[in-house]
Parts: C-alpha cells; sequence; structure tokens
C-alpha cells in the first residue's frame, strides 16, 4: 500500500465549524493532492474518540461521506482512544493489502479544546479502565505521573534528575511546534528553558502543564491506495512498509511493567519484521508524546534507546536533529497539538511531508520515518513504518 | 462482579479471585486468571495490606470530580501480588514533601459522590491508610 495525498488542518481551536466542516478541510488538502477523481474513493476509515461528549454526535461515518459528497461509500468510524485514527489506518491497510479496495480515504477528527478543559478532561479518562480506575479521579496527566514515578524508581534516577530530562522533551517539541504553520503552539513557546517547565502550573505532580500536550480541535486525512492504482497517477508514492498493532488491559494490571509499555514493544516489532529494518534503519520518529515522560517510554519501548537510558539521551540532545534520532520534529503532541481521534493520521501527514521534503520548517534528509501512537495506559498501540523505497 | 468488589469493600473487605490451577490471587476480580488465563478461580479475602509503589497529587479534576482536589492517586502492590489503584489517605503537602513510595498501607473503602457516567449509583474509591 502506499500513501498518496495527506492533509491536516490547522490545529488549535475551531469552536465555528461541526465535526464533519472541520474533518472535510483536512480531507480537501488530501484530496486534492491525489491526482484522483472523487468517485474512485472506495470506503472511509474514520477515527473519532469522543464525539458523543464534546460534540453531542456519534456514528460519524455517514455524515462525513456526505459532508465531503460521498454518501453512499462505505464510511466506518473507529475509536481507540489516542489511537483511533491509527487504527483506522492499519485496518485500511489490511483492506488495500488484501486486495478489497484500490484507493480508501483515512482520517481523523475531535474537538476537544473547544469543549473546555473540566469536560475534556472527564472524556479523555474515559479511556481509563471503566470502573477500576476513572472512580479515583485518575486523570491522563495522573496516569504518566504515576508512570514516571515508576520510571524513577525502577531505573535508580533521581525524581530531580528525570523531571529535567523530561523538561527537554517539552523545550524540544516546543521548539519545532513553534515553527509548524499548523502547530497549536506556532510561533509561541519556542524558546523555553527548563525552569520554565520545571515552575509552570502542576497538574498532576510530578508533571506539569508544560509537560503535558494540550487540548486540541483539529482533523487529518490520508488518501491510501494500492501500488498499482498510485502508480499512474502520482510521482512521490510513499510506501508502508510495515504495520504493527498490540493491545493492554488497565495500568494496574500491566503491574512493574508499565514502564516497558510492553505492548509497543510487540507493536513496534512487527513493523520492523515486515519491514525488514531495524530501529537503526530509522531516520525520524514521530512518536505519541501525550506527556514528556511518554516521548521517553515510547523510544526505550521502540529499541531507539535501552530500558532506563532515554531520559538521559533525551538531555542529551540524542533525540534533536543530528542526535541518533530525531524525534517529533514536527512538534509532536506537544508542541503541534492532540486532537484525539485525528493524531494518527496527523503523525503520517507529517511523516509523509517529510519523505516528500515539503516541511517547510525542518529539512532532514529521510528514507525511513516511523510513526508511534498510543491509545489510553497502553491499551492499543499501532507502530507504521514509511518509506521513500519499495523495498 | 465489580459492584460485589465495591459493596464488599465498604463492608471492610478486599475481595479477589484464587486460581485453583496456578494459585494466582486476581484483584480486582476478573474473568480469567492474570496469571494463567484460567476460568477455575475461586473468590477469596484478601488481607487488605500492601505497600505503595507510585502515586501523584491531583491538581486538575475532570468533570464531577472538580470538589475533591487536591487529592493523592496512588498504585499499590498488595501483599498477595496484585496491584490497584486508589487514594492515599495522605496530607498533600507531606506527599509532595516525602517520598512515600515503598510505605505500608491497608486498603478501606470510602463512598464519594456518583458522577454521570460511571455505571454504579454510588462511587466506592479504595483508600489506602497508612499503617
Amino acid at each position: 500500500m502506499v500513501v498518496m495525498g495527506v492533509g491536516q488542518t490547522e490545529f488549535g481551536s475551531h469552536p465555528d465549524k461541526s465535526l464533519p466542516e472541520l474533518f472535510a478541510q483536512a480531507f480537501f488538502e488530501a484530496f486534492d493532492s491525489s491526482n484522483i477523481e472523487l468517485n474512485e474513493i472506495e470506503a472511509i476509515y474514520l477515527g473519532n474518540f469522543v464525539g458523543e461528549i464534546t460534540d453531542g454526535s456519534a456514528n460519524l461515518g455517514g455524515f462525513v461521506a456526505d459532508e465531503i459528497g460521498l454518501s453512499g461509500v462505505q464510511a466506518m468510524r473507529y475509536e481507540s482512544a489516542c489511537c483511533s485514527s491509527a487504527v483506522a489506518f492499519k485496518e485500511a491497510y489490511l483492506a488495500v493489502k488484501h486486495g478489497i479496495y484500490d484507493c480508501v480515504l483515512v482520517g481523523g477528527v475531535e474537538k476537544l479544546k473547544s469543549a473546555g478543559t473540566s469536560i475534556g478532561t472527564r472524556a479523555l479518562a474515559t479511556a481509563l479502565d471503566g470502573v477500576y480506575e476513572v472512580n479515583t479521579g485518575l486523570t491522563f496527566p495522573g496516569v504518566f505521573a504515576l508512570v514516571a514515578r515508576l520510571y524513577s524508581e525502577t531505573y535508580g534516577i533521581s525524581l530531580e534528575e528525570l523531571r529535567e530530562c523530561m523538561a527537554h522533551v517539552s523545550i524540544k517539541n516546543h521548539r519545532f511546534g513553534a515553527k509548524n504553520p499548523k502547530a497549536q503552539f506556532y510561533n509561541k513557546l519556542g524558546n523555553l528553558k527548563v525552569e520554565d517547565v520545571l515552575n509552570s502550573k502542576m497538574i498532576c505532580s510530578p508533571l506539569t502543564l508544560l509537560d503535558c500536550c494540550p487540548m486540541t480541535d483539529g482533523a487529518s486525512a490520508v488518501i491510501v491506495a494500492s501500488e498499482e492504482f498510485a502508480k499512474e497517477r502520482i510521482d512521490e508514492p510513499i510506501y508502508v512498509r510495515g504495520v504493527g498493532q498490540s493491545s493492554a488491559g488497565s495500568l494496574f494490571r500491566q503491574k512493574r511493567e508499565v514502564v516497558k509499555a510492553l505492548p509497543r514493544r510487540k507493536s513496534s516489532e512487527m513493523a520492523y519484521k515486515m519491514a525488514g529494518m531495524s530501529p537503526k534503519d530509522i531516520d525520524v520518529a514521530f512518536v505519541h508524546d501525550c506527556f514528556t515522560i511518554a516521548e521517553i517510554i515510547a523510544l526505550e519501548a521502540m529499541g531507539f534507546f535501552e530500558y532506563g537510558e532515554g531520559a538521559r539521551a533525551t538531555a542529551e540532545g540524542l533525540t534533536d536533529l543530528n542526535g541518533e534520532i530525531a524525534v517529533n520534529v514536527d512538534g509532536g503532541l506537544i508542541g503541534k497539538g492532540h486532537p484525539v481521534g485525528a493524531t494518527g493520521t496527523a503523525q503520517i501527514y507529517s511523516a509523509v511531508k517529510l519523505l516528500r521534503n515539503e516541511l517547510d520548517f525542518v529539512k532532514i534528509d529521510a528514507e525511513n520515518v516511523m510513526t508511534d501512537t498510543l491509545g489510553g495506559d497502553f491499551g492499543t498501540l499501532v507502530n507504521v513504518i514509511l518509506s521513500v523505497h519499495r523495498r | 462482579m465489580f459492584v460485589d468488589f465495591f459493596n464488599e469493600l465498604l463492608n471492610g473487605r478486599l475481595i479477589g479471585l484464587k486460581c485453583l490451577d496456578c494459585g494466582t490471587v486476581t484483584c480486582p476480580p476478573k474473568s480469567t486468571c492474570d496469571n494463567c488465563r484460567g476460568r477455575n478461580l475461586e473468590r477469596v479475602e484478601l488481607s487488605g495490606y500492601g505497600r505503595v509503589v507510585s502515586y501523584t497529587v491531583t491538581y486538575v479534576a475532570p468533570m464531577g470530580y472538580e470538589k475533591e482536589v487536591p487529592y493523592v492517586v496512588a498504585l499499590v502492590e498488595l501483599d498477595e501480588g496484585p496491584w490497584i489503584v486508589g487514594r492515599l489517605d495522605v496530607d498533600v503537602e507531606k506527599a509532595e514533601r516525602e517520598n512515600l513510595i515503598g510505605r505500608r498501607v491497608r486498603v478501606y473503602g470510602k463512598e464519594f459522590q456518583g458522577e454521570m457516567f460511571y455505571p454504579m449509583e454510588k462511587r466506592v474509591v479504595p483508600m489506602f491508610e497508612m499503617v
């Protein structure tokens, strides 16, 4: 399977647009760069997490199809928390790979910022265990705060040192986000210092506001197709070389292993095996930095660093440009924003743009890029490897 | 199963399931053994004692929980092996000042105001009292 055109709205605040209207914006950009006819799109795979709660709206498949002029095609909504559109992408991959469809639309849409912090926080908490976790008042910053302390204890890194290492994730991702015209923090927060992160408002100790990604409205869309279909229509197909997915139960069921993010290890190993690659072959990674500690843990589980070494590697600059692996050079979830159901295909958007050398604000000579999308407290994991090379 | 778990917790009993095949205790209850996936499970009462393995002071709460902030959510490893999530019954300043990881606790149940999405009329939270 290859990726043809890609699209993404500006991330931030879109209270004046319905979910289908917002998605249409991302779709038009993807469609207009795909050189296809509208009636060649055979199905829609749409990621959305909590449309019922934020906009009182579910069953989005048909409404989105109709909004973009495709009423009648098969249109499905996928929900896997923050991994929703990444799961939709994997499902589309299966269908195209096995010849069910030649050309389909994948994407996602979410309006969490417009919902406000209180409703948004409760909506996000629906991705926790619905009876044994949510009742305690646990939140997603809370989950990753628990994981941060476990990381500190497990690897013998003091909480003070870990907080400084985590701050470097925020500094780096905000630096890129400030340059990205589609990012929620475009032209903002681009020059943070460690002290700024440590001293910003405490959300769930030890995580401050600047350790957290924001609440975001936004949408993303990608057109994917079989190689045969794409080759007559576009010059620069991006090849989907590897796709992996895995799952896990509640945070407390994962026990001490939670800092190792084992579902992510499994998912990324599936993707590497399918691609015939190893972590050394990946030039750039877009990983799920919903919180600073989450990026560190992701990089270890994906095999870029040994377990317990990701925090110090980050502080040493090894995840920056000219480091060992350039990570989240579009700003990541922290700098770019995190419209939950749209995040998976937004990472694909950045990966494809980077591989085509179309990201004006960051130039890297990359051949292989990997995405990493996490749903819940490691409940759903999807990794995708994209390449300019067919094999 | 979960309703029974919380009702028993309010009565001072921590309920789990012991696997008659491998001996593992699963808590809170689950339809399959957390270790061997078996279904040959027997309801047992746990000691209610364990140790703090991680915790966080929550300052920003979800809708329906705002009146309770700040509160301390903790992960506890029970003496019988399982981990559970609950709230640490401790002064917030103490939780921020000291490292409470490893501290010994006893579990009890406390009822809080219900909220619109929770699937039980009363919302019971496992509380961890330091001993």
